[in-house]
């Protein structure tokens, strides 16, 4: 059949912006003689991909909530409570796994939260996740008694480990996990009637309610599903600083979104992917790490962060009034 | 008539959009003091007449005069310039803002940027007076006002700009009859200032109560006019109405069986009255009414998207209680949304998954969604339903108004519903789907299954239906088998809230609460 595949051309053709984006990033780094012998090596590469990892688990579930039209600001919040709780449960004493199970349903407690005032009050996403910013944050500090929580040394620890052990392994368990995680949620959004449930209902939730569709439930569900990878994002940040600390992530989510919407996603809802939010997260890395390895300091790479969110809708805009 | 007292002319005036002619070779008059009332039937083309005459849209050809000088808008503020003020049908209030700042919004009293607003509190109490509303507090926000309020509130800030040609479209949809009655004597009272008045309604009565003469209108162009006073009611109905049903009705065989659904005092959101109908097996039943007469209300309250105040719904014979779209769907209800672009389709997704959105069953193996599968039952629809599209893939949103439609009625063949609920099924769209969208419905009924089918458009309720039943103001009137209407009957009963052949006595005119 030929028709189908110029469609799946096209949507193709969605995620090839960002990562034309992504190639030049990389491109103009490579080339840079200052920089050249340093930045385009595998060891690099791999410390970019830890570096990632926090911001990629809370943007595989910020991809779902945009698709359906909404916003999770407490998502960074939500990180450092669940950090916080991981830590303690060590602490205390609780086995590793449990520790990390914990911290991971922390996230997702949060998440129903959020999703049952969402549609249970019909109140708007920013608002309820704005306030749920800090709600978790104040909850965090609280259970922190203000202050670092210091946990003996697990294997936790070792998830985000710069140097993997086993050395096969190339890459910190963190960063397989991502991978292994986006594929699984691809697979979900694309295959599952859950998926295109969070599609219909961004692109239209009078429609997906006519079809029948519990717009409700899938709307909490798409919460408590963003919530948990924030949990476990929350996780990863323990591992990485091997403290809970529960002013870590301050205005993460801001990065988080824009790595949705830099990939491709809408703020209207009813667009973004998985892939391009993916790329979106490596573009800010390699900029971060490219600017840091110049030498530049810190504001440049802000000013350079937020104009590439502009550029990258303005792009995406222009491609959408073409089609 | 006199050419010097003429104080709007209008001559010629022709609109195309795309391929539709919303307006063509039309010509209106208005003299000073003049209230002449602009009739016809829904896109008929008043609205768009009324937006060349304030700017909004600018005509293809024709010519406009003010008073005798040339009147060309390039926009809403012109007409305003030129002593034109509109009571649009749709508030346009800012509902955050006081009573106050609304009517004076535009033409603050002020000094070098300073709000007088001992001034301004006293021209709003004038103008409030003028609408013999003056218990209307001027410090409260709109929002807090009922919506016949509101229209008060609308309508003395228009009178505020001292306009010499008022347009008050379907002023009293949302009036008590009393504020209609005030209105009507607001209206005498400008005409005696010498303002002159278009009056858009769909109330013939009232119509024939305030207006001096009319002018009709009939697919976009003049059907007549004249001086109210000696013309009958059904003489503008015929007029409006016009033309005879074309042969565009593909009848397929089917036969009426036994009851599916029996609505007993069933009133939803919006409604005035309870509603007793029956629609059987094999049946399309028409719903024919204005719009905002509550038949759109009760097919969302039948389908759970709006509430159920009172009454019983019984389907096959078993009453079920309140119940929400994936309930009804359960019970094999499947409806069809007036606003296709906004509800009916989930625009941006593809052809495929606007088909199978409400029922991915048939396509699951362990939880993944077979998109071959999908697909090539997709392009099965795509075939029997005719959709002009390059695939299952294609998104809704790049497919024209038919095949959009056609999506969405495939939509609910493929989710395998029984009673259909068609509201406004061929609004907006070509003439050959119209055909294949009357086709399928015959199609259904002779398969035994049940339509209730919503239509503004008279032709196409006489020609599919087997019964239709009609809604004036939030009830039903009256539901007869289509072969004992007529579109003057069914226009009277719409209009007016009877038949036209039994009119005497008075009617109760009973009005949708403020």
């Amino acid at each position: 059949m030929n028709r189908p595949r110029t469609d799946s051309i096209r949507r193709a053709l969605g995620v090839l912006g960002p990562f034309a984006g992504l190639v030049l990033v990389i491109a103009i780094f490579s080339l840079m003689p200052e920089v050249q012998g340093r930045f385009l090596r595998v060891a690099n590469f791999t410390s970019v991909a830890t570096q990632s990892v926090i911001v990629a688990l809370g943007a595989l579930g910020m991809t779902l909530v945009i698709i359906s039209g909404g916003i999770d600001l407490s998502a960074a919040s939500n990180i450092a409570l669940s950090s916080v709780i991981t830590a303690y449960a060590i602490n205390a004493g609780a086995p590793p796994a449990a520790a990390v199970l914990l911290g991971v349903l922390t996230g997702g407690i949060v998440g129903l939260a959020n999703g049952a005032l969402i549609t249970r009050l019909r109140l708007i996403p920013f608002i309820v996740t704005l306030g749920m910013m800090g709600i978790a944050r104040g909850a965090a500090k609280w259970i922190a008694g203000n202050q670092k929580i210091d946990a003996p040394m697990t294997w936790v620890n070792e998830l985000m480990a710069r140097s993997p052990r086993p050395s096969w392994l190339l890459a910190a368990p963190g960063v397989w996990a991502v991978i292994a995680l986006a594929v699984v949620m691809a697979i979900v959004l694309r295959r599952t009637v859950f998926g295109r449930h969070v599609f219909a209902i961004g692109s239209s939730e009078p429609a997906a309610r006519l079809c029948g569709i519990r717009t409700g439930r899938v709307k909490i569900l798409i919460y408590v599903v963003g919530g948990l990878f924030c949990g476990l994002s929350g996780v990863m940040e323990f591992s990485r600083l091997t403290v809970g600390d529960p002013t870590v992530a301050v205005g993460l989510e801001l990065d988080i979104i824009a790595a949705v919407v830099i990939g491709g996603g809408s703020l209207s809802g009813g667009e973004g992917s998985i892939l391009g939010t993916m790329i979106g997260v490596m573009i800010m890395s390699f900029l971060r790490n490219g600017c840091t390895m110049m030498g530049w300091p810190n504001y440049i790479q802000e000013i350079i962060i937020g104009a590439i969110i502009v550029a990258a809708v303005t792009l995406d805009r222009m491609r959408h009034r073409r089609e | 008539m006199d050419a010097a007292s003429s104080v709007l002319r209008m001559t010629g005036i022709t609109k195309t959009f795309g391929a539709t002619r919303a307006l063509d070779d039309v010509s209106f008059d208005l003299r000073r003091g003049e209230v002449r009332a602009l009739l016809g039937e829904n896109g008929a083309g008043k609205s768009t007449m009324m937006k060349v005459l304030s700017g909004a849209v600018t005509p293809d050809s024709g010519r406009m005069e003010i008073d005798g000088r040339p009147y060309a808008p390039a926009g809403p503020l012109d007409g305003f310039r030129a002593g034109l003020s509109i009571v649009y049908q749709e508030l346009t209030l800012a509902p955050h803002l006081t009573v106050e700042e609304n009517i004076m919004l535009g033409r603050e009293v002020h000094a070098g940027g300073w709000l007088d607003r001992r001034a301004q509190r006293a021209r709003v109490r004038e103008a409030l007076e003028l609408v013999r509303h003056p218990e209307i507090a001027a410090d409260v926000p709109v929002r807090k006002l009922s919506v016949g309020a509101r229209q008060i509130v609308e309508i003395a800030r228009a009178l505020m700009s001292r306009s010499r040609i008022l347009v008050l479209d379907e002023p009293t949809s949302s009036l008590s009859r009393e504020d209609g009655l005030r209105l009507f004597e607001i209206v005498r009272r400008l005409k005696d200032q010498d303002v002159s008045v278009i009056y858009i309604s769909h109330f013939l009565e009232e119509v024939q109560e305030v207006a001096d003469s009319y002018t009709v209108l009939r697919d976009g162009r003049n059907a007549g006019g004249g001086p109210m006073a000696g013309t009958a009611l059904e003489d503008i109905i015929h007029l409006m109405v016009g033309r005879k049903v074309a042969q565009m009705f593909p009848r397929v065989d089917h036969s009426v069986g036994g009851t599916v659904l029996e609505l007993r005092r069933f009133r939803g959101r919006g409604m005035t009255g309870p509603v007793n109908l029956t629609l059987a097996e094999g049946e399309i039943l028409g719903i024919a009414g204005l719009i905002g007469s509550g038949r759109t209300e009760m097919l969302r309250a039948l389908f759970g998207l709006d509430e159920v105040e009172n009454g019983d719904l019984i389907v096959s014979g078993v009453a079920t209680a309140a119940g929400r779209p994936w309930d009804r769907i359960g019970q094999g209800f499947g409806l069809l949304s007036e606003d296709r672009q906004g509800e009916g389709l989930a625009l941006g997704m593809s052809v495929a998954d606007n088909v199978t959105l409400s029922d991915y069953a048939p396509y699951l193996r362990r939880g993944l969604i077979r998109t071959g599968l999908q697909r090539r039952a997709v392009e099965g629809w795509i075939g029997r339903m005719n959709i002009r599209t390059t695939g299952p893939d294609q998104k809704a949103l790049d497919l024209s108004g038919g095949n959009q439609q056609k999506v969405a009625l495939a939509r609910l063949l493929h989710q395998e519903v029984r009673i259909f609920l068609f509201d406004e099924p061929t609004r907006g769209i070509d003439v050959v789907s119209k055909a294949q969208i009357y086709e399928w419905m015959g199609r259904l009924a002779g398969e035994g299954k049940s339509v209730l089918f919503v239509s503004s458009y008279l032709p196409e309720l006489l020609g599919v239906c087997d019964r239709i039943a009609v809604f004036h103001r939030g009830a039903l009137v009256d539901a007869r088998p289509a072969a004992d209407w007529d579109e003057p009957r069914l226009m009277a009963a719409a209009t007016i809230g009877r038949a036209s052949e039994d009119r005497t006595g008075s009617v109760d005119q009973e009005r949708i609460p403020g």
